[in-house]
């Protein structure tokens, strides 16, 4: 009798299990269950949209810095190169000057030495000068030395004579 | 108030208690479930004290023995529904009784007029939890108990009222908390239930029935889950107005089921039925066994799930019941006996009140879940056949 009435179901608890249930279920879905779902929705979509744009932000920051390091190898690159080309202009116009000094070096060595030439060689053309006119002056004073009298001069020239016949047979 | 008071003492024991060694605040604790138990020892052996005015009852004495302790009927007795409220003792909540007699129209009146089933009220007499019409000499007439439709407020019927209340609150309150914090991290009790509300969402309604339609079926998952788990809660407590084996009333299950069942039906889609009545790919002699078979199952899935919650939540109960018993049957022979066995017994019972506990949220997820897979078998629309489960 006990044992039937525990499996039995009981027609008033279905009944009153029934309209309590359901209004308590129409209560929950209305004031409870739709508020709550909802929220955790906004929550979980808010936190995803959250999410997405701190990674954005991060993509956006990484990119920047990507670029930040692009302009500055730039930059770098671009101060090797002035620097490079500061460096070759330096050396060319160190080369040039030094090559433009030499040649007025050489220039002016080879003037001193055309110079010194020139006074060498007029410096040679006087003492030859000189050299001959003292000759001259030596030899006209023995000739007037030799030939001052007149056989003397006649013994001369019949020697010359002499020896220029034999030259002319 | 003896519950109290002892908390009392034991709060004072306790603060009292910190300058004391470690070992003697354990005693303490142990004496403190002593006195628990001898004040439940207590009020049991009242309930099952009521078996000695029935046997005294002349017209009872045949079918009862001497006033001795019945544990069948004390277990019987609490796992049942009942018209008026044993609280403790003397002690009972009278219930309204409502009946719709088809002859006499409807009566209402308070169960104290039944007098715990000694007089007959009105021509109605309640005669082991139910209610009979008498004559008056004081007869059952059977004819007349026939007409007679029983819409009392029960102790289960008021439980079940009192849990939904509390749902009903509970969530409302954590509503109100989303209103008010929204944008923000959950915070008292809204935090306490958001894993569960969560849990119920993601493990039980999007994986049995998919991403694509568990919305629509969301309100009753939740409902049916938090009403199972607060009156599986409320059934382990040992005072009013818990104690009351709602969950394990096979009425209350039977509801659910019901209401389950009626879901499935009325969401079931083309793909649903066209397997319950003509299964795809099967020869057409085989159909003549099959589409019974699976007209059945459809009705075996809800039956199932009533039996499953109701066997598991009133054995639950009745398994407490009697080892809280085993003391009063012992007693009985003798008292040192009754005192020796208390201790085995309160151990065992604290034991399965903490597997009850474990029960409570087993069950309402598996109710909800196997709810859930029923209604997903109902609506999906793709031909990946899931294994029904029973």
């Amino acid at each position: 009798m006990l044992l039937a009435s525990l499996v039995e179901p009981a027609f008033g608890l279905i009944f009153w299990m029934t309209l309590s249930f359901g209004i308590a279920f129409f209560l929950l879905t209305k004031f409870a269950w739709k508020p709550i779902l909802g929220a955790l929705r906004e929550r979980e979509r808010s936190i995803e949209d959250a999410i997405g744009e701190a990674k954005k932000a991060r993509e956006e920051v990484a990119a920047m810095k990507a670029g930040n390091e692009e302009l500055l190898r730039e930059a770098r690159a671009e101060r090797d190169q002035m620097m490079k080309e500061a460096r070759e202009v330096r050396d060319r116009e160190i080369a040039q000057a030094k090559d433009r000094a030499k040649a007025e070096a050489d220039a002016l060595l080879a003037r001193a030495r055309e110079d010194i030439r020139n006074e060498k060689n007029a410096a040679l053309t006087e003492m030859r000068n000189q050299l001959g006119e003292l000759s001259i002056q030596v030899a006209e004073r023995i000739l007037r030395e030799k030939l001052g009298d007149q056989s003397a001069q006649q013994a001369l020239l019949d020697k010359v004579l002499k020896e220029s016949d034999l030259h002319l047979s | 108030m003896p519950h109290s008071g002892s908390l009392a003492t034991f709060a004072a024991a306790k603060k009292g208690g910190r300058s004391l060694p470690k070992y003697l605040n354990s005693l303490m604790r142990a004496a403190f479930l002593v006195f628990c138990m001898l004040i439940t020892g207590w009020s049991v052996a009242q309930h099952g004290g009521h078996a000695a005015p029935d046997a005294a009852d002349p017209a009872l004495e045949s079918r009862s023995e001497a006033a001795e302790f019945n544990a069948g009927k004390l277990i019987m007795g609490h796992i049942g529904d009942e018209h008026g409220w044993h609280i403790a003792g003397d002690l009972t909540l009278p219930l309204p009784v409502i009946i719709y007699d088809t002859q006499r129209g409807l009566k209402v009146f308070s169960s104290s007029r039944f007098e715990h089933g000694h007089a007959a009220y009105d021509g109605y007499l309640l005669q082991d939890g139910s209610i009979v019409a008498v004559d008056a000499s004081g007869t059952v007439d059977k004819a007349a108990t026939a007409n007679i439709w029983d819409l009392s407020i029960t102790k289960n019927v008021l439980t079940a009222v009192v849990v939904l209340f509390l749902v009903v609150l509970t969530f409302i309150s954590v509503a109100k908390a989303y209103g008010r914090r929204a944008g923000q991290a959950p915070k008292g009790l809204q935090s306490l239930m958001e894993p569960i509300i969560l849990f119920v969402r993601d493990d039980v309604a999007k994986g049995a029935i998919g991403e694509k339609k568990y919305e629509s079926f969301m309100p009753f998952l939740l409902t049916v889950f938090f009403f199972i788990l607060f009156a599986n809660l409320l059934g382990l407590v040992p005072f009013f107005p818990g104690g009351a084996n709602l969950t394990g009333n096979i009425a209350v299950t039977f509801t659910l089921a019901l209401i389950v069942l009626l879901i499935v039906t009325f969401n079931g889609n083309r793909h649903y039925w066209g397997h319950i009545l003509a299964m795809p790919g099967v020869p057409p002699w085989v159909l003549i066994i099959l589409t019974p078979v699976e007209i059945l199952g459809m009705f075996l899935k809800p039956f199932v799930l009533m039996i499953r919650l109701f066997a598991n939540i009133a054995a639950g109960h009745i398994i407490a019941m009697s080892f809280f018993s085993l003391i009063f049957v012992f007693g009985a022979t003798s008292a040192a006996a009754g005192y020796g066995v208390s201790v085995v017994s309160l151990l065992f019972t604290i034991f399965m009140f903490f597997l009850e506990i474990l029960v409570a949220f087993i069950q309402a997820y598996v109710f909800a879940f196997l709810s859930a897979l029923y209604i997903g078998a109902a609506v999906e629309e793709s031909h990946e056949h899931k294994e029904s489960l029973v």
